[in-house]
């Protein structure tokens, strides 16, 4: 029997559930100090007092850090692929703030308690200096396109095509900012010996915190070692290195001592980017029998004006539909704001939502199901650019998820399905969304004992990904799965990929598929113990990757090339259909999602425990982001107000329906084992599937997210 | 946080001695607001003292057939208790609907009576607010107004009071009793909270010296009663509506009715006119509206917050139409 395929329990789920396993915070080392931040509270200023008498007076306080006492400090080279830091401002470097939220102290001392008491004790002043904070009046530019974005595309006129459309929607839609909400926040524990540095710090990014701490203190990344085995949730908001992590590294460098940093939560929301606001529209024309003529999508996202990326909100426009003539084009706004950074399927999160959205709303025009209508511009080849797709069952997944879901029961009109006081409504939308697909090094060894061992420093966000290798491995090498151990978390280990673009699984499973034949090899043709014992050692090792500044640079070689003959190849995605039932209450508006049936072709699902989590995950943030989740930037100030758990609405179990989730196993032919990474599909076109339901439900459409009660009594 | 000396009372008298002797001192309950409120250093004693130790945690049950609630009986122990559960179901059902089970858990009576506003701006003291710093001005008009009252609001603070339990004890006339060291007094609930005037930052007509020892409830008001609330999310937030309500109704014609309202004052809200308007009128929709209507008169709304006058009369209609 193979291990692929098989609901193994997460290798990680014993240490987790008992408390045994150690994440950042749970770093002790003698002599530990804790660090603490402060806060700027204006948007764009000058620095003109910062009056850390009354912290400095805090007892237990080592030291009061700030831009008139913090040694100098460089970020890396912009334009590194992928990205490394959040921001490009050398926070204490400088007198400007440029952002609410900005650190601009660090305060160290003896316990936890009395950093954060003293932080709050730093008093500072600035005069304001002109900023734009308010999205909603930014002025947009076009996106320029780039290797890794393209910020328009087209095919045909588009405009032309929608204005003689028989049948035409052309709507607009907006979306919230989003902030991050791991449960483990931020935390960094910095450990200096000598010109030696060992930091750990829940990340998804190791090889990107190595080389930005590198850059920043002026020591070679060989003597810089990130330690990440467990990561308390990730969502892209530990994708890249945020001010915290540099300044506990500072801390620990200007006293001497051994730091900790855990951010509040309101530091989180402070210093850690968000998903952007967006405005979007979509207009859409067709025939009468509801085949798509033209197609139109355009988005204004903001990036800060210190950092942050575009955001592909039309990337799946460009796949989903075959629309005779196709209009993309994004426009980017700069703020002072913190930077942007990813959320989990950025871009298609957010874009599939209006995307799917208009699409319902044709299939009202046209008095279509929505499904027929869809399948109706089910593409052969990718609509733009022609190009194949590695693989494309869209139709499998939305029969599977109909006939599971009951889809056939719904009655097409609004509000016609009712049970008592709550009105009923039923709600469909497309998920889509690209894995990309990146390199890792890695070292396999096989020792007498008949056990494996992979080495590679992919980061676990508890989703599974060790659990998922180890299946991997095991069918790769013909050996069971409790055979084989996995190493992962630490840069002193072969380099893995950034956690991101759901990629980890297939980049280090084309390792493992690499070294397998390798191992094979060196034991002389066959995995056994009896092979092993004639070569008489006590293991054999094969690696791939170097870590050494050559290696390194053929890794970013690799890395760039592989990406992009990837993309040119052709075009591989997951696709799935979200199927859910709002109940409305008919006097408050109150929306409750009561039911969810999600059903993916998703390639060879290694783990269907783990995906099925995955995709559940996804589907949960989606809901938040139809229902409630909301980040509130205060237009006037630039600062976020609801910087907390209380305040910043997450779904809670209550609004979390069972997910009934299903995927068809089909291979990607293009990928090791056949799979493809499913840690960010779930959450696309959910929140759309949550709007046509409630649209359904209610005969209201609501084009701004979140659909809270008032929207819709 | 601040530092701050901790006391811990083992009776009435040695708290009260406490909080008379002790300089800027504040009693401390369950801690879920106030520890907050010092962590966000929003609230800054000197001294905090301890009361959770004082016998004022049962429920007992009177003569008249009325019920005394100590203070300091935790929220969660109150919404189970069997004469609650059974005689005020209201009450219960106010409490279960706040907070979370680890909150209500530490909550306690007298803490749920003080509790402060969740107005964003009050949490951050980046932003001007005359509640927590009087004559700062107000961040809330012209931001984030969305859980901010549409009754009872002044130019100088429109916060709503965000406590659940309260709304249902202004429906049923409950009494605070309050001690100091100068004797004890019995205050209505509904004349308990002050409207904000000009003067947000004084909450309650609790005096700096005096403790919540106690809320008394009369016998329970003929007919059926419901807590209700309407909120962004099926748990854990706070009401953008609600409605605490007890109607009977004789041959088709309301013969008592108790109204309060939750999430759209600047106080716990007893709907008087709405009382008014139902008491002797036929028990129907129209009627319902029209005191609802009636209620609603005066409401004056901010940018974010106009929906709650559709939202409390649609409510406050459903609710009736579902106990009649
Ligand atoms: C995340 C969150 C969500 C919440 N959601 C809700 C909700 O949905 N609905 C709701 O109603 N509430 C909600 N609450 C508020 C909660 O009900 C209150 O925090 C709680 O009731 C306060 O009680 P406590 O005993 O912990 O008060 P404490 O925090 O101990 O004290 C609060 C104040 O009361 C004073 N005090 C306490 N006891 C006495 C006394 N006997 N006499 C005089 N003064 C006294 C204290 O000095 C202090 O000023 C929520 C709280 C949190 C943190
Ligand atoms: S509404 Fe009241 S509590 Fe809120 S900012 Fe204004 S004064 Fe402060």
């Amino acid at each position: 029997m193979t291990a692929i395929g098989q609901a193994f329990d997460r290798v990680d789920g014993a240490i987790k559930t008992t408390g045994a396993a150690k994440f950042s915070a749970d770093q002790t080392y003698p002599g530990l100090a804790h660090a603490a931040l402060t806060h700027a509270s204006t948007a764009r200023g000058r620095i003109t007092e910062i009056d850390t008498t009354d912290a400095t007076r805090v007892p237990g306080v080592l030291a009061v850090i700030t831009h008139h006492n913090a040694p100098k400090m460089k970020m890396p080279s912009v334009g590194l692929m992928p990205p490394v830091f959040g921001t490009t401002v050398v926070c204490l470097n400088t007198d400007e703030v440029h952002w609410d939220g900005q650190p601009v102290a660090v305060v160290v001392a003896e316990t936890q308690e009395a950093a954060r008491a003293a932080a709050a004790r730093v008093r500072v002043s600035c005069s304001p200096l002109p900023s734009a904070v308010d999205f909603s009046t930014a002025e947009a530019k076009p996106q320029k396109n780039s290797m890794l974005q393209a910020g328009s595309a087209r095919k045909g006129d588009a405009l032309a095509a929608l204005e003689s459309a028989p049948v035409a929607v052309d709507r607009e839609f907006t979306t919230p900012p989003h902030n991050h909400n791991a449960i483990e926040p931020h935390t960094t524990t910095a450990v200096w010996d000598g010109d030696r540095l060992t930091v750990h710090e829940p990340t998804q990014n190791i090889g990107g915190v190595r080389r930005t701490l590198s850059a920043a203190f002026g020591v070679p990344i060989d003597k810089i070692r990130v330690v990440s085995e467990h990561v308390g949730g990730g969502f892209g908001g530990k994708g890249l290195v945020w001010p915290g992590t540099i300044l506990a590294v500072l801390a620990a460098r200007v006293t001497g001592r051994p730091v900790r940093l855990v951010l509040t939560r309101e530091g989180v929301y402070r210093t850690v980017g968000g998903r952007t606001p967006s405005v979007q529209r979509v207009a859409i024309g067709a025939d009468r029998e509801g085949r798509m003529t033209s197609l139109v999508h355009t988005s204004v996202t903001r990036v800060g004006r210190t950092g942050g990326g575009p955001e592909g909100v039309t990337i799946q426009s460009s796949h989903l539909y075959d629309a005779r003539n196709i209009l993309l084009r994004q426009n980017i706004a700069e703020v002072d704001l913190l930077a942007n950074t990813f959320m989990r399927a950025p871009g298609e999160a957010i874009g599939t939502f209006a995307l799917e959205s208009t699409v319902d709303e044709l299939a009202h025009e046209l008095h279509m199901d929505p499904i027929d209508l869809r399948m109706r511009n089910e593409p052969t080849r990718d609509p733009i650019g022609d190009k194949p797709f590695t693989r494309r069952n869209l139709r499998a997944a939305y029969e599977l998820g109909a006939k599971e879901f009951g889809w056939e029961q719904r009655t097409p009109q609004p509000r016609s399905m009712r049970d008592g006081q709550w009105l009923i409504g039923w709600g469909v939308a497309t998920a889509f969304h690209p894995p990309v697909h990146l390199v890792a090094n890695a070292s396999l060894r096989f020792s007498t004992d008949g056990t494996a061992l992979l080495r590679c420093g992919f980061h676990e966000m508890g989703m599974g990904a060790a659990t998922a290798q180890a299946q991997i491995t095991a069918d790769a090498l013909g050996i069971p799965f409790e055979a084989v151990r996995v190493e992962h978390g630490d840069s002193s280990l072969p380099a893995g990929p950034m956690a991101g673009g759901s990629n980890q699984t297939g980049s280090v499973a084309a390792a493992v598929h690499t070294l397998a034949p390798k191992l094979r090899r060196a034991l002389g043709g066959e995995i056994s113990v009896e092979a092993l014992a004639r070569k008489r050692k006590p293991y054999v090792e094969v690696s791939i990757g170097a870590d050494s500044p050559l290696g390194r640079a053929t890794g970013q070689a690799r890395l760039m090339s592989k990406f992009l003959r990837d993309r040119r190849k052709g075009v591989r995605a997951v696709t799935g259909a979200q199927f859910c039932e709002v109940r409305v209450d008919a006097d408050t508006g109150e929306i409750r999602v009561s039911r969810w049936v999600g059903a993916f072709d998703c390639g060879t699902v290694i783990n269907p425990k783990t995906a099925a989590s995955q995709l559940r995950g996804g589907i949960v943030l989606g809901i938040g982001a139809a229902l409630s989740e909301e980040t509130l930037v205060d237009p006037r100030t630039g600062r976020i107000m609801n910087p907390s758990l209380a305040e910043y609405h997450l779904p809670v179990h209550a609004d979390v329906p069972e997910i009934d989730v299903h995927w068809l196993d089909e291979p990607d032919p293009t990928m090791p084992a056949g799979l493809l990474g499913v840690g960010e599909v779930g959450v696309t076109g959910a929140a759309a599937a949550v709007a046509n339901a409630v649209f359904h439900a209610t005969g209201k459409r609501v084009r701004d997210l979140p659909i809270t009660l008032d929207k819709v009594v | 946080m601040r530092t701050f000396s901790y006391v811990r009372a083992d009776d009435v008298d040695a708290a009260l001695r406490a909080i008379t002797d002790e300089p800027n001192a504040k009693f401390l309950g369950g801690g879920t607001n106030l520890v907050d409120l010092m962590r966000e250093d929003i609230e800054r004693p000197d001294t905090v003292v301890d009361i959770t130790r004082l016998p004022l945690a049962e429920v007992e049950e009177l003569p008249d057939g009325g019920v005394r609630i100590g203070a300091l009986l935790r929220n969660s122990h109150l919404a189970a208790h069997p004469v609650i559960r059974s005689r005020y179901p209201m009450v219960a059902q106010a409490v279960l609907s706040g907070a979370s089970g680890q909150l209500r858990n530490m909550a306690t009576v007298g803490g749920n009576l003080m509790q402060r506003t969740r107005c964003l701006y009050f949490y951050d003291d980046a932003a001007a607010c005359n509640k927590r710093e009087p004559g700062s001005g107000c961040a809330a008009i012209g931001g984030f107004s969305r859980s901010h009252a549409v009754l009872g609001a002044s130019a100088s603070c429109a916060a709503t009071h965000p406590s659940d339990l309260c709304v249902a004890l202004a429906a049923l006339d409950a009494i605070v009793e309050l001690r100091s060291s100068r004797g004890t007094r019995r205050v209505p609930l509904v004349d308990f909270h002050r409207m904000p005037g000009d003067t947000p930052e004084i909450e309650t007509v609790l005096a700096d010296d005096e403790l919540i020892t106690a809320v008394e409830l009369p016998p329970p008001p003929s007919g059926v009663s419901r807590y209700r609330k309407v909120r962004d999310r099926a748990s854990y937030a706070f009401a953008l509506v609600s409605v605490a309500a007890a109607l009977d109704v004789q041959d088709g014609v309301v013969s008592s009715i108790r109204l309060a309202l939750g999430g759209v004052g600047t106080k716990p809200w007893r709907a008087y006119q709405a009382e008014r308007a139902l008491l002797g009128a036929p028990a129907t929709e129209e009627s319902f509206r029209a005191a609802a209507r009636a209620e609603l008169a005066d409401a004056v709304s901010l940018p974010h917050n106009e929906f709650k006058i559709r939202l409390a009369e649609s409510t406050i209609v459903a609710v009736l139409r579902g106990m009649s």
